[in-house]
């Protein structure tokens, strides 16, 4: 499959790529590397795994990062409650020692995690690190044990080996920076807002039975708010939330109800000064412009 | 655009051509490694390696790792493959003494010719705008020779040993109370529930022991922005000292400088060699002692970089007199936003250590609103003595 294949069924797909992300990601697959994606919030960083999961015919593994994430929650845990039930049972039967022992640490007593998840299936999962930057560097260190020896060590239990290497996609929206270790060992595509005729593609990938002319309208007005100076500046999902707000009002005009198109603007303008400073003239301003 | 560059006749091939390009842009500031070439190399393999423009993709793909590194990865790329500016460095580092230009490229070591665009070996005669130590750089780049000072002089090792332990003792006094999540602690506040009942399984479910939690205490992030401007060139010893110690203190801080633009510092003050961290912020801070546009680098660094590194657990330290050439409302717009991040703003004035001073520069009073401290600094004793002031912050 060379890239442009690639590109194609994630077309099927509903997924616009950028060539850069499509020869990107044709790497990943093919070097067996991780695939780091910048960018910021809305561009379609998550998405991309998930129609990448649909398109090679596999599960998608999701690890959300989160401040205090740890090993407990992305890679293992023993399920206390049920090895706790299993030595009360245990004691009863009168079973003591290295055989209870056997029992409770065993496969069946440990609770799979994404990471672990990841590398024990039959055929090779996308798993998505999704928001790597909101764990704290010190995950980033689990990590790496993981993406290069592709193997976890539990001690009541022996090495993990990977059955399967899964396909890794990161995702970052910078609000750290990321180590450099990090960085080095994956492959790195920034994901900027998309140009007008890619835009247009996804919202016709997305919402099929948009109007042509109403989606030019949709996406020039998206783009032109894009150019103004907002706290939040939208991303592909609010055009997308957008366009839905306006088909579900049967609009087939921006440019015709300026009180309505200002009303749905809460579905692109996410803070108090944004929705201020975009009033009903400078919105009915842009969609003229758009139009 | 599309002239691919042409390679001398005796170049040994493929692989030693983008064992070069690495190492081209490894003297343009890029990180790479044997790693990073090895990987190239596959990737060109995996790839229709004849098309400039998948190539092009591919090697970005692989030997960029960040937004600022893909975005001048373009630049790089033409210069040494699409022929777009010359290069110093010969092609094949093993073999460069026997690299020839071929009968194709015009040029030779004497730059008669004002074509001589055509060869990725011909030494630059003619552009002596490069800086005179780096060897490999892309001569396309533009050059502001504005009023370049070697910061070397101004600093002495001594003083950055001393601004070290004064840095960690102003972070240490910094630490965050407000950690959401509780974690186990022998003398904490609250109870630790889950621990207990884990622990009185062992005496037959009589909770004896009783263990506790409490909040811990978090370290914050210190950005510090100091400001170069003419005016602050009497102070400027103690505060890049500061920040040279500031860096080597706390792995996590930050660190910029501003004149009439704004410069990030971070990655060369972390340079081992304290000495030679000073040297390369020399090279960066070209214009250093001109004028100030605080509004301005304060409003860049707030739609820029603060957007990655700044967060509610950040504390923004500002080291300026706030003598501002642009109108005073952008200093306040600019803190305004600042603020909304969530993180706390510090302002350590030189000029506040006279004996009458008045806040009364303008740019300064409209800073004033947004700042959690106002502080005198300008020497090193004066800046150990903040600590205690900023435990309260």
């Amino acid at each position: 499959m060379t890239w442009t294949d690639l590109q194609t069924a994630l077309g099927r797909e509903g997924y616009v790529a950028s060539d850069d992300l499509a020869v990107a990601l044709q790497l990943a697959l093919s070097l067996g590397r991780p695939l780091l994606l910048e960018g910021a919030a809305g561009v379609g960083k998550t998405e991309i795994a998930r129609c990448l999961s649909a398109v090679k015919d596999t599960r998608l593994i999701r690890l959300q990062c989160y401040e205090g994430l740890d090993a407990a929650q992305a890679i293992y845990e023993w399920n206390y409650q049920r090895q706790l039930l299993s030595i009360r049972a245990a004691a009863e039967d009168g079973v003591t020692g290295k055989a209870v022992e056997d029992r409770i640490f065993s496969r069946e007593f440990l609770l799979e995690r994404p990471l672990l998840a990841a590398i024990t299936q039959d055929a090779p999962p996308v798993l998505l690190i999704d928001e790597i930057d909101r764990a704290d560097e010190e995950f980033e260190a689990y990590l790496f044990e993981v993406l290069s020896d592709f193997q976890i060590s539990i001690p009541e239990l022996g090495t993990i080996t990977a059955t399967t290497r899964p396909i890794v996609i990161l995702t970052s929206n910078g609000t750290r920076d990321l180590s450099d270790a990090l960085r080095r060992r994956c492959l790195y595509t920034y994901v900027a807002y998309p140009d007008r005729a890619t835009e247009l593609a996804i919202l016709k990938a997305r919402c099929r039975d948009v109007e042509a002319r109403l989606g030019e309208q949709i996406v020039g007005f998206v783009q032109k708010l894009r150019e103004e100076d907002l706290e939040k500046t939208p991303g592909i999902a609010e055009m997308l939330d957008f366009a839905a707000a306006l088909m579900g009002l049967g609009i087939a005009d921006l440019t015709d109800d300026p009180a309505v198109l200002q009303s749905t603007l809460t579905t692109l303008l996410k803070t108090q000064s944004d929705q201020a400073q975009i009033t009903r003239e400078v919105a009915g301003r842009i969609a003229g412009k758009a139009a | 655009m599309s002239r691919v560059t042409k390679f001398a006749a005796r170049d040994p091939g493929p692989a030693a051509r983008v064992v070069g390009f690495i190492a081209h842009l490894r003297e343009n500031g890029l990180q790479l490694g044997v790693a990073e070439a090895d990987l190239a190399m596959a990737a060109l393999v995996e790839i229709d390696a004849i098309k400039p423009s998948d190539s092009r993709r591919a090697l970005r793909a692989v030997c960029t790792g960040c937004k600022e590194e893909a975005e001048r990865f373009d630049d790089l790329f033409d210069s040494y493959w699409m022929d777009m500016g010359r290069v110093r460095q010969k092609v094949a580092p093993p073999l460069s003494n026997t690299i020839k230009d071929d009968v194709h490229s015009s040029s030779d070591a004497k730059g008669e010719d004002a074509q001589s665009a055509g060869s990725a070996t011909a030494p630059d005669g003619q552009d002596g705008a490069a800086d005179s130590d780096g060897t490999g750089k892309l001569i396309a780049t533009e050059n502001r020779n504005l009023n370049r000072r070697d910061l070397r002089d101004m600093v002495r090792p001594e003083e950055i040993a001393a601004a070290e332990e004064v840095a960690r003792r102003i972070g240490a006094a910094l630490r965050d109370k407000r950690s959401r999540r509780r974690v186990a602690a022998r003398k904490g506040d609250r109870l630790h529930f889950r621990k207990t009942i884990r622990q009185s399984l062992a005496t037959g479910g009589e909770p004896l022991r009783l263990l506790r939690k409490r909040r811990p205490e978090r370290t914050r992030k210190i950005v510090a922005l100091c400001d170069v401007s003419g005016s602050m060139s009497v102070y400027a010893q103690v505060f890049l000292a500061f920040l040279a110690g500031l860096m080597r203190a706390d792995t996590a801080a930050d660190a910029y400088l501003f004149h009439t633009r704004l410069v990030r510092i971070t990655e060369a003050l972390r340079d081992k060699d304290a000495m030679r961290a000073i040297g390369r912020l020399s090279l960066m801070a070209d214009g250093f002692g001109g004028g100030s546009k605080i509004g301005p680098s304060l409003m860049r660094f707030a739609d820029t970089y603060a957007k990655r590194f700044v967060d509610g657990r950040s504390v923004v330290l500002i080291l300026s007199d706030g003598y501002d050439t642009e109108p005073p409302a952008m200093i306040a717009a600019a803190l305004e936003k600042l603020r909304k991040r969530g993180c706390k703003v510090i302002w350590l004035n030189p000029l506040k250590g006279w004996a009458d001073y008045a806040p009364v520069a303008e740019g300064m009073a409209a800073a004033l609103p947004y700042l959690d401290a106002f502080k005198a600094a300008n020497t090193l004793a004066d800046l150990a003595a903040l600590e205690h002031d900023l435990v309260s912050v």
